[in-house]
């Protein structure tokens, strides 16, 4: 039976206890993507939750939606099997800083660059969780973990930077705190056709809290981020005073009347990629919203419509054709 | 150029043969391959049973005229069961001075040599590491010699054509292939289209390989190189059919779609190319016109998971292989076998270990595929044992992964994916559906993702089917109902559920026929690519008599679980021999299976198939004891 498209957010919690720690951040993505998803009008049914190994990773056990719990890193290639096997199907995808940028770097990057219609929601808390406690490909240099106690030598990726990389059609950037911003992202990435990929600021109340509160604290946010809206003039701050206007090869702060238009959708990935790494900067505030959203041809539809073509070419398939091909001859 | 007549060579005594091994051995820029490609072929369309070995560098071009850049390709073709690719070659063509010295030791004494002398300058000499001139200084003193100057002929035969003096050369392996034409009696008219096809795009280089091939034909009588030509008849002993050449990886290839379809499904390849597997990817990469999708993933871990992914959806998953590539996608078969979903891994062995020797052949995956994970991960596993046989030997991996919910491994191996043989092409009507079955609704009592049936397989959900909604991982899950479980018992009732399930395949499997007398003083048994080798090697041997000794043969398809039977079946010899290309793995199977038998390992591990008189002298010396 058809679902109706009344969906609540309830219809989205499944029967299993959440396991996170007590004020873990990945509670708020929970709730969020709950909610959003009952505003899709897309049925339970057809809607698949795809995760790795990792804390963010059981996600999938707490969707009421088909879900597939798979192994380290590999989420993307699971998920890229499931859509271009039923391109039908709305394949989401959860994975974290370890998991996504470490041992599943690579499948992120090949997801990305072929453009597979797959959600990304990566939750980067800048440490490892569940082994409790090591430093991670997203971690600050000096950090003091279990496996760094003098503080890791390791230069950390910028996901939003590496995803803008791959030739991420869509790429966004949000706060576990910021619960209206998050669906607002969630949302926009949702409708964008194509590979998109969301890094959530993902607060670990265990071994690494407070790590975002320099930006994302509720009292310093507005001064400390900027949120990169689409066809909206780039501002920040308490009153929206502030603005951020591209000049040369750097960004500079302005007042907001001079404020450039942020535009997600230029040719060249440049303005994106600028913006991504505005931070590098400490005076400069943290850059949250849609970085980047493009369209490019899907991968599955493309491989979906070679077979159609072949098909239409050389006739659909059948096994007399196929066995008895080629030069043969009778005994 | 010149005319004749009549038909060039018809002067000459023609004599028959029963059976021929040829080899063509040049530098890996000669294009061997191609000629042994077009000689199998023709040789097959006349009605000749045939093999072949094709043996070529891991390197695509070694440095020219060099001995690691020597390619070969051996065909075997007769007018009776060839089941080999042949011992020692009655017939060596030699391009250069390093094919020469690398081949010679394998010819047959008093065989013959054809060669390039165009290619023997002192420079030839000196690439090829050589101090003289083999040509005399007695290396062939054994043999029959046919010197010609191919380089010299094509240069002549294509004369007034608008090539390059480097693409006339390029044609030599055509004037090599008309004159082998020639002496066994062969047409022309197959290799002549293929050209034509081959080149559609360039005509010019299309006509220059044609003249190259006529020049090389009449040169046979013409130039009074040899006292006469010889014909092998058709084989007459072939089962009745209609037949095709096949090379095992297309027929691997072949027997994937044709499986997918009886089970109805749509095939998914998630493969990375690795040599000898490659093959399987580009063949299955033109089948769309089946529906089949191909996905060349990023690495070899992404291909298995991509599949699996692929078989979650609704798909047959299919990944395709060698060892190193196994080794990579071992975490994903566990996963596999923690979801309960069908995938075929298929495995077509290299010598190892690590890179090892990937062009050459070897079983050494046995063990691993068949324990190779971590923890108690069973998975079955089956081999196929001749190119043809490797499209039989797919549909099974499908028929048993469909029907268990369960990874099977399917291993074949360079030998047999590179080599050729005539495939008698089964009727449509022999090959019997299994169609999958998908759960469509909930049962009464309720559903529950891991319930079983009969075979003790799980239901196959698709997503995108209302209220089955359901969450698989690789966690451990409790019975039923597949929720995540740390439950001590269990942990252990579904570790022993998944080897229950696998070992209940055997209820499937038929016990394997025994070639020869049913008891006897010595059972062969073997799996995967040495059939060949082990029913020559019986054949030789009962023809010979033996004194009253008596030898059988046995085939494992189903390597694991192994079929019901086998420990009655040993029972009726006093020994059994177990020739395998690796160092007695199967033995330790078996012993560890079979413990009150006596089991002999015989292992080769060269990157060679065995021979048939590597056999049959193993044989005899144990029968002597």
């Amino acid at each position: 039976m058809p679902e109706t498209q009344t969906l609540t957010k309830k219809d989205f919690k499944s029967d299993q206890d959440v396991r996170w720690c007590p004020g873990c951040g990945d509670y708020a993505v929970l709730n969020s993507v709950q909610g959003v998803m009952a505003t899709l009008g897309v049925p339970r049914h057809q809607i698949v939750f795809v995760s790795g190994i990792g804390c963010s990773s059981r996600f999938p056990y707490y969707m009421n939606t088909y879900g597939f719990h798979s192994i380290h890193g590999r989420a993307p290639a699971i998920a890229t099997g499931i859509k271009t096997a039923n391109p039908e199907l709305s394949v989401w995808m959860v994975t974290g800083d370890g998991d996504g940028l470490s041992i599943g770097g690579n499948h992120m990057a090949h997801i990305l660059r072929r453009n597979v219609d797959v959600k990304i929601l990566l939750f980067n808390n800048e440490i490892y969780g569940l082994t409790k406690g090591q430093y991670s490909p997203t971690s600050p240099i000096g950090l003091k973990t279990k496996s760094s106690p003098m503080g890791s030598v390791d230069r950390p990726f910028d996901p939003v930077s590496f995803a803008l990389g791959c030739g991420a059609t869509f790429v966004a950037r949000t706060i576990d705190t910021h619960l209206k911003h998050m669906e607002q992202v969630l949302l926009a990435a949702a409708r964008h056709r194509g590979a998109a990929f969301v890094e959530i600021y993902q607060n670990c109340v265990i071994f690494n809290d407070g790590c975002f509160d320099g930006f994302a604290d509720k009292t310093v946010r507005d001064d400390k981020t900027i949120d990169l809206r689409p066809g909206q003039p780039m501002v920040f701050g308490k009153n929206l005073d502030q603005g951020i206007r591209i000049e040369g090869w750097e960004p500079k702060i302005v007042s907001a009347a001079e404020a450039e238009t942020w535009r997600s959708d230029t040719h060249s990935g440049g303005p994106a990629f600028v913006m991504s790494q505005l931070d590098a900067d400490p005076a400069m505030p943290r850059p949250l919203g849609i970085l980047r959203d493009v369209q490019a041809p899907i991968f599955e539809q493309s491989v979906h419509e070679q077979i159609v073509r072949a098909q239409k070419t050389h006739g659909a398939g059948t096994l007399e054709g196929l066995i008895y091909s080629g030069e043969t001859w009778t005994v | 150029m010149t005319q004749k007549t009549h038909e060039p060579g018809a002067d000459l005594p023609l004599q028959h043969q029963e059976e021929v091994v040829i080899r063509f051995a040049g530098d890996s820029g000669d294009g061997m391959q191609i000629t042994g490609n077009q000689f199998t072929h023709t040789s097959a369309l006349i009605g000749n049973d045939l093999a072949t070995f094709p043996d070529y560098p891991a390197e695509i071009r070694a440095p020219a005229g060099t001995r690691p850049g020597v390619s070969g390709f051996q065909v075997r073709f007769g007018s009776s069961d060839v089941h080999t690719p042949g011992d020692q070659p009655d017939v060596l063509v030699a391009m250069n001075p390093a094919a020469l010295i690398v081949n010679i030791g394998d010819l047959k004494p008093g065989g013959v040599v054809i060669v390039n002398t165009g290619q023997f300058t002192e420079n030839d000499l000196k690439k090829a590491n050589l101090a003289k001139n083999p040509l005399s200084d007695g290396t062939l003193s054994a043999f029959r010699v046919i010197e010609i100057d191919i380089n010299k002929r094509v240069v002549e035969a294509l004369k007034g054509t608008t090539l390059s003096s480097k693409e006339v050369q390029r044609c030599k392996n055509f004037y090599t292939l008309g004159l082998m034409y020639w002496l066994y009696s062969r047409p022309l008219e197959n290799t002549q289209k293929w050209l034509e096809e081959k080149f559609a795009k360039r005509p010019e280089l299309a006509e220059a390989n044609k003249l190259a091939l006529q020049a090389g034909f009449n040169a046979g009588d013409i130039h009074e190189l040899f006292q006469g030509r010889y014909e092998v008849a058709p084989c007459e002993t072939l089962p009745k059919g209609t037949y095709r050449n096949i090379m095992g990886n297309d027929a691997l290839a072949m027997g994937l779609v044709v499986g997918a379809k009886l089970a109805d499904l749509r095939l998914f390849l998630g493969s990375y190319p690795i040599t000898p597997a490659s093959g399987i990817l580009e063949t299955l990469a033109g089948y769309k016109n089946f529906g089949v999708i191909t996905f060349q993933a990023e690495d070899e871990i992404a291909a298995i998971c991509a599949a699996l992914g692929a078989s979650y959806a609704g798909c047959l998953g299919v990944t395709s292989t060698s060892g190193p590539g196994m080794a990579l996608k071992t975490e994903g078969m566990g996963l596999a076998v923690s979801v309960e979903l069908p995938l075929v891994i298929c495995d077509i062995q290299r010598g190892g270990p690590s890179t090892g020797l990937p062009t050459k052949t070897e079983q050494a995956d046995l063990l691993q595929a068949v324990f190779g994970r971590n923890s108690e991960a069973p998975i079955p596993v089956i081999a196929a044992s001749a190119p043809s046989d490797a499209f039989d030997t797919a549909i099974e991996a499908v028929r048993i992964a469909v029907q268990y919910m369960t990874p099977v491994i399917l291993l074949s191996d360079g030998y047999i994916a590179n080599g050729a043989e005539p495939w008698r092409l089964p009727k449509l009507e022999e090959l019997k559906p299994f169609p999958a079955r998908f759960l469509q609704q909930a049962p009464a009592e309720g559903f529950q993702p891991y319930a079983r049936d009969a075979r003790l397989a799980r239901p196959w959900v698709r997503p995108g089917t209302p209220g089955l909604e359901h969450r698989v991982g690789g966690l451990e899950k409790a019975h039923l109902t597949g929720h995540i479980s740390y439950d001590p018992e269990n942990h252990e009732f579904m570790v022993r559920m998944r080897a229950n399930k696998v070992m209940g395949i055997r209820d499937s499997i038929p016990t394997p026929n025994v070639f020869g007398d049913s008891t006897g003083d010595l059972l062969i048994v073997g799996w995967g690519s040495t059939r060949g080798a082990i029913t020559s090697a019986i054949e030789k041997l009962r023809a010979r008599g033996m004194g009253g000794r008596k030898v059988s043969s046995l085939h494992l398809r189903h390597v694991w679980p192994l079929p019901k039977g086998l420990d009655s079946i040993f029972g009726c010899f006093r020994s059994v021999l177990v020739p395998e290309m690796n160092m007695g793995q199967m033995a330790r199977l078996l012993r560890s299976e079979f413990q009150q038998h006596n089991i002999i390992s015989y292992p080769k591990v060269q990157g060679l198939p065995f021979r048939t008189s590597e056999l049959v002298a193993k044989v005899e010396s144990i029968l002597e004891k």
